[in-house]
């Protein structure tokens, strides 16, 4: 077994997604089910392959350092679950 | 129904034998009457009179004026809430319109709503979306199907004839696998040929945009209108886009198609071959020489993909942390609390899986054995296709194992779900286009889909291939 | 101790990064932002062109490799103010390599300072945590704005060599016009890693101070972490790998109150972007229009003026200051002779006077060329050095012209000796009775005699001529 519960919970937190136990019981199975499926990757010989990353074959373009008119703050601000004076808030964070 | 293609009505809005308003209200009634299927997650009557009224009072010439298309609600639009099939996007409205959505709008095209689709487009069955599963239009009454996934609603849409065309989206098969299950003509076509600015994003370097229609004239008159460079995707691909539908010819002689022997599974129902070996035939007879050709590291292509989509997935669907838009949990105290129960409940059971799998193949320790495993099995699957097409022109397969199963059916094994998308995954990793048309039923009667592949931006032959099939199902 | 350094370095660019909004400091929140800077969904990055020329001439003037093949990847971690939930950095491929710095020691010596790398990465945002007693406030402003981030090897061995490794770096990047080198506008900040070994031990265990904004924070976080490791070693502790924030108020390290937790930033292509490709061309081009960095100009200066190593880097530190310089010394050929005399001048008396008035040199009210003139008045004796100082104030204050004043007030030096005997008499026969003194010994009165002279002339009597008709009068 690759997944074990103190994995799941490891993953789990650095998704920053909150698991109910039953969940995480239901994952630990599906991970490790999915995980020995793909296992099937290790018959293939990847002795020097060059890994793929982007199909695209074009040349990556280039904007020009122009600056253009922004959008309203409203406008960023309009769909945000919480705001002030302005800003984006959240919990409080200690630093 | 007074058309079922986009070219008819066309012509006859052009003739005035019917106005643009008297065709839409035709397909409004008909999205009211056909509630139950669950393929809208936004429709709203008011907005299409009020595109209708725009319309009317527009005097331009429009390729597509007044045509009636359903939008995956994975694209952003201005006008309309969009959800990506999510509760964490709950009561999102985008100020900006996708690119695609955009052209579709710039062309004259009317949108009547917003269609259900599987939970950020995870999924083969259009059952993981928050706002419950879409039914296939062909079921019968007590035996509801799923009409597959991702874009299920949009394929179901144009199925239910409740459109003329639809938008969808195809990160492994999302497009190919619906139209198959539906019984429409889906393509997508290479990635980069369609910008991805504005579409909630699944997995960068699969997803492409492409079309649901009742034909693959319709097919090429849409595809048209949404290809095409945009300097805010840097993946977008700047070619030139051919004029698709009038350069539509069904004359294939001289032409070699691929058959790869690899694209058969066990348990696959015997229709499939059928079928199959009937769309070699019609191609012989049209001339065509059959090339047997081997893609060998097919089997390779799904754990290839469940490896790279869900890993891309899980850092592009990090940006849902309830901070910006969308769905935020209530009683905290913490950011990080925040963060994970935010969402832990905004993401649904597929999504949540696919994000710890792709954190997991990513994290430090495994990215070797994993990732970078994948990425470099990716590779050779598309030298798979690049040797094949040394040695022909296009290849031809079946869309996928099965027809449209029971709602429900797979939901709780994810690696028999997955195996919905084996026969489509090979195309996306390699980034070709590929087009499922309707050809042929399994022994219940329901449709059954042949997929032809074409190589990088030969979308023009792939609606070539399409066409003859088609006319010779006719 | 054993100390290296992360510095970033924002690039000086009309827009951001990956999108096109303002880079402008101190605009109202959330204004600069686009839908890119807010990771709204479905929104991609496109690469800005000219902050990858501006890295490719960072990197030249740090005398480092260019890769001409770099990769962008995401670095995936969940912060308040990290829209995305991720940083387009550079990990694997990035697009500078190895390096150098040279710094110039007190001693006069030079060391160099080896670079590992310069990527490309994008800023965060900014949170703001005293604004309201329960929540942390997020601006975006800053989300996407262009980095550099310049890793030197842990060959600092000073907190004195950190400073001049930062202000050397700060140097070449202003000279390049590459970052603007504003420290209290966080243009430019550094994460310092130290740690402690006795003499040809293995390297200890290093501690990381974050976000440090000025030179003066950078050299007292790490002697202050340095005592602090060798207490903690002394009374036989280990150093626990840390990270700290540096407490400007007591001027003490201490560990981040967040929970640290084991990162794992799960770094990947991103696959929103293909790789970077530069040809030699573009390489070629840009080293060609790189007119002077710090040490050519340091080397110029003790070739052509002779000015001693120190004098040199001291006035090459800050380009503007050194420009005015170059400028002074090339508005009259009879200048560069006196190098020496105008570099004291412009660290000294213009200093002290813009100082005052909390200017810049770049904004200075006497030009370069009116500081020439007024040093040639100088240097041909036309007035002494008491009077240009004075004259330097007038300039400072009223614009006008050192000729025009010295005119206008009357302040040319008196040359003539009999002129200035006949004063010297005059004084002498006043002070009959501290004359005698002098010549019964008390020597020292000699200076109040050129005061008073001095005072007889308004200050305009020539020193030296002053100092030996007044001695031969006297002995
Ligand atoms: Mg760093
Ligand atoms: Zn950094």
């Amino acid at each position: 077994m690759k997944i074990d519960k103190d994995t799941i919970n490891k993953i789990a937190r650095l998704s920053r997604i909150k698991l109910e136990d039953k969940e995480s019981e239901d994952y630990i199975k599906d991970l490790n089910s999915i995980l020995d499926w793909v296992e099937q990757l290790n018959e293939v010989n990847t002795h020097n392959v060059e890994p793929l990353s982007n199909i695209s074959s074009s040349v990556l373009p280039k904007r020009n350092d122009i600056s253009k008119d922004s959008n309203s703050s409203e406008e960023i601000l309009k769909n945000a679950p919480d705001k002030l004076e302005g800003f984006f808030a959240v919990p409080k964070v200690v630093e | 129904m007074p058309f079922k293609s986009i070219k008819d009505a066309i012509s006859n809005i052009e003739s005035k034998k019917i106005s643009i308003r008297e065709l839409n209200l035709e397909f409004i009634k008909k999205i009211k009457d056909n509630k139950n299927l669950n393929i809208f997650i936004y429709f709203d009557e008011k907005k299409i009179i009020n595109q209708i009224d725009n319309l009317e009072k527009d005097n331009s010439n429009k390729k597509l004026k007044g045509i009636p298309l359903a939008i995956k609600d994975l694209f952003c639009t201005k006008d309309m809430p969009t959800t990506a099939g999510s509760k964490i996007l709950e009561n999102f409205n985008p100020t900006y319109e996708s690119f695609v959505t955009q052209k579709l709008i710039n062309d004259g095209a009317i949108f009547v709503g917003k269609t259900n689709l599987d939970e950020f487009a995870m999924g083969s069955a259009t059952d993981t979306s928050y706002f419950g599963n879409t039914i296939n239009p062909l079921s019968k009454k007590d035996n509801p199907l799923a009409p597959g996934g991702s874009s299920g609603g949009s394929a179901a849409a144009v199925a239910a004839d409740l459109c003329l065309g639809a938008t969808g989206t195809d990160t492994g098969g999302s497009i190919r696998q619906p139209a198959s299950f539906c019984g429409v003509v889906g393509i997508k076509p290479t990635y980069g040929l369609c910008s991805r600015w504005g579409i909630a994003a699944f997995a960068s370097s699969l997803d492409q945009a492409g079309v649901f229609t009742n034909n693959v004239e319709d097919s090429s008159i849409l595809l048209e209108t949404i290809a095409g460079f945009d300097q805010r995707d840097s993946t977008s691909s700047n070619v030139n886009i051919p004029n698709y539908f009038d350069n539509l010819n069904d004359d294939l002689s001289g032409m070699t198609v691929g058959i790869p022997k690899e694209y058969t599974i066990d348990g696959m129902p015997e229709e499939i071959n059928l079928i199959w070996e009937e769309s070699k035939k019609v191609l012989e007879n049209k001339g065509v020489k059959i090339k047997n050709i081997s893609l060998p590291h097919t089997k390779y292509a799904l754990p290839t993909y469940y490896i790279i989509a869900p890993a891309e997935a899980s850092s592009n669907l990090a940006r849902y942390d309830g901070v910006k838009y969308g769905f935020r949990a209530n009683g905290i105290s913490s950011l990080d609390e925040m963060y994970e129960q935010t969402r832990g409940e905004g993401f649904g059971k597929e999504v949540k899986r696919r994000i710890l799998i792709g954190t997991y193949v990513l994290s430090a320790g495994y990215y070797d054995a994993y990732y970078l495993k994948a990425q470099k099995v990716r590779k050779l699957i598309a030298n798979d296709f690049k040797e094949a097409f040394k040695e022909c022109d296009f290849i031809v397969t079946p869309t996928a194992p099965s027809a449209a199963f029971p709602l429900n059916e797979k939901k709780q094994d994810p690696i028999k779900m997955y195996l919905n998308d084996v026969f489509t995954v090979p195309a996306s990793l390699a980034g070709l286009p590929g087009i499922s048309i309707p050809f042929g039923k399994d022994k219940n009667n329901l449709p059954l889909g042949i997929q032809i592949l074409g190589k990088h931006f030969d979308e023009q032959l792939v609606f070539n291939v399409a066409l003859s099939l088609e006319r010779s199902s006719e | 101790m054993v100390v290296g350094l992360e510095v970033h370095a924002q690039i000086k660019s009309n827009s951001k990064l990956f999108s096109s909004s303002s880079t402008t400091f101190g605009s109202s929140p959330n204004s600069q932002v686009s839908l890119v800077d807010a990771a709204m969904p479905g929104m991609l990055p496109v690469i800005n062109e000219f902050c990858v020329k501006q890295a490719i001439k960072s990197g030249i003037g740090l005398r480092a490799e260019i890769n001409k093949y770099s990769v962008f990847d995401r670095k995936n971690y969940f912060y308040a103010d990290l829209p995305q939930g991720y940083q387009i950095s550079q990990f694997k491929y990035p697009i500078v390599g190895k390096g150098k710095v040279s710094i110039d020691l007190k001693d006069g010596t030079s060391k160099n300072i080896r670079i590992v790398r310069l990527h490309l990465e994008q800023d965060a945002g900014k949170s703001l945590h005293d604004q309201n007693p329960s929540k942390t406030y997020v601006d975006l402003n800053r989300s996407g704005v262009a980095l550099m981030e310049i890793v030197s090897e842990p060959d600092i061995s000073s907190a004195e060599e950190a400073g001049l490794y930062i202000s050397k770096i700060r140097s070449i990047l202003m000279y390049l016009d590459t970052c603007d080198g504003n420290m209290q506008e966080g243009s430019l900040r550094a994460d310092v890693n130290v740690s402690v070994r006795k003499p040809n031990d293995k390297l200890g265990t290093r501690c990381e101070i974050k976000n440090l904004n000025s030179i003066k924070f950078i050299k007292q976080a790490i002697d202050y972490e340095a005592k602090r490791q060798i207490k903690i070693i002394e009374d036989g502790g280990e150093i626990n790998q840390n990270t700290l924030l540096f407490d400007t108020q007591t001027g003490k390290t201490k560990p981040m109150r967040s929970k640290e937790e084991a990162h794992d930033y799960r770094y990947f292509p991103d696959p929103d972007l293909l790789p970077l490709e530069i040809d030699d061309d573009e390489i070629k081009n840009i080293k060609n229009n790189i007119l002077e960095l710090p040490d050519e100009r340091i080397e110029r200066y003790i070739a052509e003026f002779g000015l001693s190593k120190y004098d040199a880097s001291v006035l090459t530190i800050e380009r503007s200051v050194s420009d005015y310089f170059d400028e002074v010394i090339k508005s009259n050929k009879a200048l560069q002779g006196h190098a020496k005399i105008v570099s004291n001048w412009i660290s000294t008396e213009l200093f002290s006077l813009l100082k005052k008035d909390n200017l810049d040199i770049s904004t200075s009210p006497v030009s370069p060329k009116d500081l020439g003139e007024l040093i040639i008045l100088l240097t041909t004796n036309v007035i002494s050095g008491k009077i240009a100082k004075e004259v330097l104030t007038e300039m400072f204050s009223s614009k006008k012209s050192a000729k025009y004043i010295v005119e206008k007030e009357g302040l040319k030096q008196m040359t003539d000796s009999s002129e200035i005997e006949t004063i010297i008499e005059k004084i002498l026969s006043e002070n009959q009775k501290m004359v005698n003194e002098y010549k019964s010994g008390k020597t020292k009165l000699l200076s109040y005699f050129v005061g008073q002279v001095m005072k007889e002339t308004k200050g305009k009597a020539n020193p030296k001529l002053l100092n030996e008709i007044l001695f031969k009068k006297l002995n």
